[in-house]
């Protein structure tokens, strides 16, 4: 008789701690279906690159290897390429940032920029401060450094200056070290709200006073649907906020283009982690920004993104009003990708997953965007992706599994709800990147 | 037997989608592994399939599909109706499989132990009232119980009830996969699952593989994170239970009418009885799955053994 048994995997005894909770989901493994084109996937973060002309993309990608394939195809330096430095200062210059180039870290995504700092500011057990709800990529890269990761209450206006300083209060009144304070502070994700002016102040103010870095993650920054672009904590703190930007959003995000502008004692750390983790960027991918910027009207395709968005989000915005049950309410986005939804009380985001994947409609469940099983009522929706008419066919959908969620919890008496699992990824988990 | 056009099917739309997958991927290079003469191409279940099948009409299919549509038997009455041969229980068959009430009643018509169970329907809550039905149910059953749909596999939708407080949301996650479920007394044992394999010879029970998960459930998350289970294959059972289980799987394969192969999942209580639990006509293929695992300890292969189905077909 075998009495030995087997777990399947020769390694599990081997693994750190921090990758026990690696593990499957059945939350995660639904969204397989997602992919498939009956179904209306409000869930995905997917920009629509399609706006872009793939002939002009085409000729980009043919002159980068033809006039410099050379240095496209070599590896490069790992602060990144100079020539692009200096024009993603033209970008940031948007949204007042200005620095100087060698301020700058070009990373594979602003993702790797979020790891970069985590893992030079942050020991096991370091607080970091977020949004309530959060961003999950952010929250899964927190996790994976063993960071305690603390939620802050956001209201309409954003991150709430006094919750804030509670928290960071709170932290070390129980003698923990708080590192970060990590914040999406335009056209949020998950939530879609931006913080006005005067509470970006008093953020910097509460930070400055703390003696917190500052991690500001603005890739949607250039995607406002009305007025100027939000300016950026960044630029009017050099010195406390690590500025996080990305390329994903106004250009493509496959070419994983994005970067960290930080105070230099920061920035050299930036630099040799990022050699230690991936020798440099793409130099290819940097080099085909590069030229983008350099021979396209990119300002005006962000113009042109920014109107196909806006047209989703008021299809979007419309739909909801429309056809959602009583009790269901929902962000209103002046940019970005996404509104949050709370559902009426009693039903669950996460338990509804099933059903509405059954009726061909997705969402990624607000439990998502908490490390601490918050977020069952809510769920982010976004209308990056499919055209006007799609969305509303989705939101009809979705409206009808509330209607019937609705029922069941009204059966069953479930009206307080039920909790949530810790996260609707598993924990320490990151979604597939086009969840993220 | 050369230049055969194998089709694995696996994907759909079911929420066991991913596993599906998993399986597919699995099976069609182990059958290229095992016959490189043959040639196997994958394909999803969607729109497109049935030009596809029309126009590369394949020799033999093998369904992989795990949930509705590929268990439940519509998808293989399509395959009958276009005359096309496919590896595994025809459709009917696979009618009574997936339907776990029907199958669990036909195998206690067997005398075979199977755990008392209701059958609800969402509606029947909603129009005699969720608290008195519960009530009954619960006096009925007794705690602890499992919840679980009627329909599907991989263990979504199941939990395990051990207060009346539990119930409610219990029946929630169950209706979020379908609109009826059923409701089971919890037997405390040794989980066990035995696979059959059609042979010459008749059906052949392979050795059973014990699951010991980590938690209370073999859950999704256990049955897909290779480590989080520890599984014993042959099972740590005397001879007896040995023999029984296999008889059990056996009478269940014979019974429902089932082919190629199945996977019985059983649960063996303390006296050393064997309770049926339920059948799968599609077991999962994964890297993680138990069939695959009954297969080597039988000293065979995933790849031999399921093109010794498809020659059979021919």
């Amino acid at each position: 008789m075998n009495v030995e048994g087997s777990r399947l995997d020769p390694w599990v005894d081997s693994y750190a701690t921090r990758a026990k909770n690696l593990s499957a989901s059945a939350i995660r493994a639904l969204f397989a279906v997602a992919s498939r084109p009956e179904v209306v996937s409000l869930a995905g973060g997917m920009p629509y690159v399609q706006a872009l002309s793939m002939d002009d993309m085409a000729d980009i990608a043919a002159q980068v290897v033809r006039d410099r394939g050379p240095q496209a195809l070599q590896y490069g330096s790992g602060q990144g390429d100079v020539a692009l430095r200096e024009q993603i200062l033209d970008v940031t210059a948007e949204v007042g940032v200005h620095a100087h180039p060698d301020d700058i870290v070009v990373t594979t995504g602003s993702q790797m920029a979020l790891d970069l700092v985590t893992r030079t500011f942050c020991d096991p057990g370091d607080v970091v401060l977020v949004e309530s709800p959060s961003y999950v990529g952010a929250l899964g890269v927190f996790r994976s450094y063993e960071c305690d990761v603390v939620h802050v209450a956001m209201d309409d206006d954003g991150l709430i200056p006094e919750a804030l300083q509670e928290a960071i209060d709170t932290a070390r009144a129980m003698g923990k070290s708080v590192k970060l304070i990590y914040t999406i502070p335009s056209f949020h994700n998950p939530a879609g709200v931006t913080q006005p002016a005067h509470r970006r102040a008093q953020i910097l103010e509460i930070a400055q006073r703390a003696g917190i870095a500052v991690l500001e993650d603005d890739p949607y920054g250039l995607l406002g649907f009305e007025g100027e672009p939000p300016r950026a904590l960044r630029a009017d703190d050099d010195q406390g906020v690590i500025y996080l930007g990305s390329f994903s959003k106004t250009i493509a995000s496959g070419l994983r283009v994005g970067w960290a502008i930080a105070p230099h004692g920061v920035r050299e750390k930036l630099v040799l982690a990022a050699e230690a983790a991936t020798l440099c960027p793409s130099n290819y991918a940097q080099l085909t920004v590069s030229q983008y910027l350099a021979t396209q009207p990119w300002r005006e395709q962000i113009k042109s993104f920014q109107e196909v968005y806006r047209e989703r989000r008021d299809a979007m915005l419309e739909s909801l009003q429309a056809m959602m049950p009583t009790g269901t309410t929902w962000t209103i986005p002046a940019g970005g990708f996404y509104t949050w939804v709370t559902l009426p009380d009693g039903l669950d985001a996460t338990a509804m997953l099933p059903r509405a994947i059954t009726e061909l409609v997705a969402y990624v469940p607000g439990t998502g965007f908490y490390v601490d099983g918050q977020g069952s009522a809510n769920m982010r929706l976004s209308y990056c992706y499919p055209d006007p008419d799609r969305i509303r066919e989705g939101v009809r959908r979705l409206s009808t599994v509330v209607e019937a969620e609705l029922e069941i919890a009204r059966t069953f008496g479930t009206a307080n709800g039920t909790p949530g699992s810790l996260s609707a990824f598993g924990e320490s988990s990151t979604p597939a990147p086009d969840l993220a | 037997m050369t230049h055969q056009h194998i089709l694995v099917l696996s994907g759909g739309l079911s929420p066991e989608r991913d596993v599906s997958l998993r399986s597919g991927r699995r099976v069609a290079e182990a059958l290229r592994a095992a016959r490189p003469d043959w040639e196997v191409t994958e394909a999803d279940v969607d729109a497109s399939l049935l030009a596809n099948l029309r126009e590369h009409r394949p020799d033999c299919v093998v369904p992989l599909l795990h949930g509705a549509a590929g268990e439940d038997g519509a998808l293989r009455d399509v395959l009958e109706t276009l005359d096309i041969s496919f590896v595994g229980s025809d459709s009917s068959a696979c009618r009574l499989a997936f339907e776990k009430p029907v199958a669990s009643s036909l195998i206690s018509g067997t005398g075979i132990a199977v755990p008392e169970f209701v059958v609800l329907p969402q509606s029947t809550f909603r129009e005699l009232g969720a608290p008195m039905v519960m009530e009954a149910v619960a006096e009925r059953i007794g705690f602890p119980m499992v919840v679980k749909p009627t329909r599907g596999g991989s263990a979504l939708g199941v939990s395990i009830v051990r207060t009346a407080q539990d119930l409610p949301p219990a029946m929630v996650s169950a209706f979020a996969y379908g609109d009826t479920a059923m409701i089971q007394r919890f037997i405390a044992g040794t989980e066990v699952a035995v696979s059959v394999i059609d042979g010459t010879d008749g059906p052949r029970a392979l050795p059973a593989v014990e699951i010991v998960p980590e938690g209370a459930l073999y859950d999704y998350l256990a049955r897909y994170t290779a480590g989080t289970t520890e599984f014993f294959c042959p099972a740590r059972l005397n001879d007896d239970t040995t023999a029984a289980a296999h008889e059990v799987a056996l009478t269940v394969h014979v019974a429902l009418g089932l082919s190629d192969l199945s996977r019985t999942d059983v649960i063996i209580d303390a006296d050393g009885t064997v309770w049926f639990l339920e059948v799968n006509v599609a077991p999962g293929m994964t890297e993680t799955s138990l069939m695959p695992q009954a297969i080597t300890a039988a000293g065979l292969s995933v790849g031999e053994v399921v093109a010794a189905f498809i020659a059979e077909r021919k």
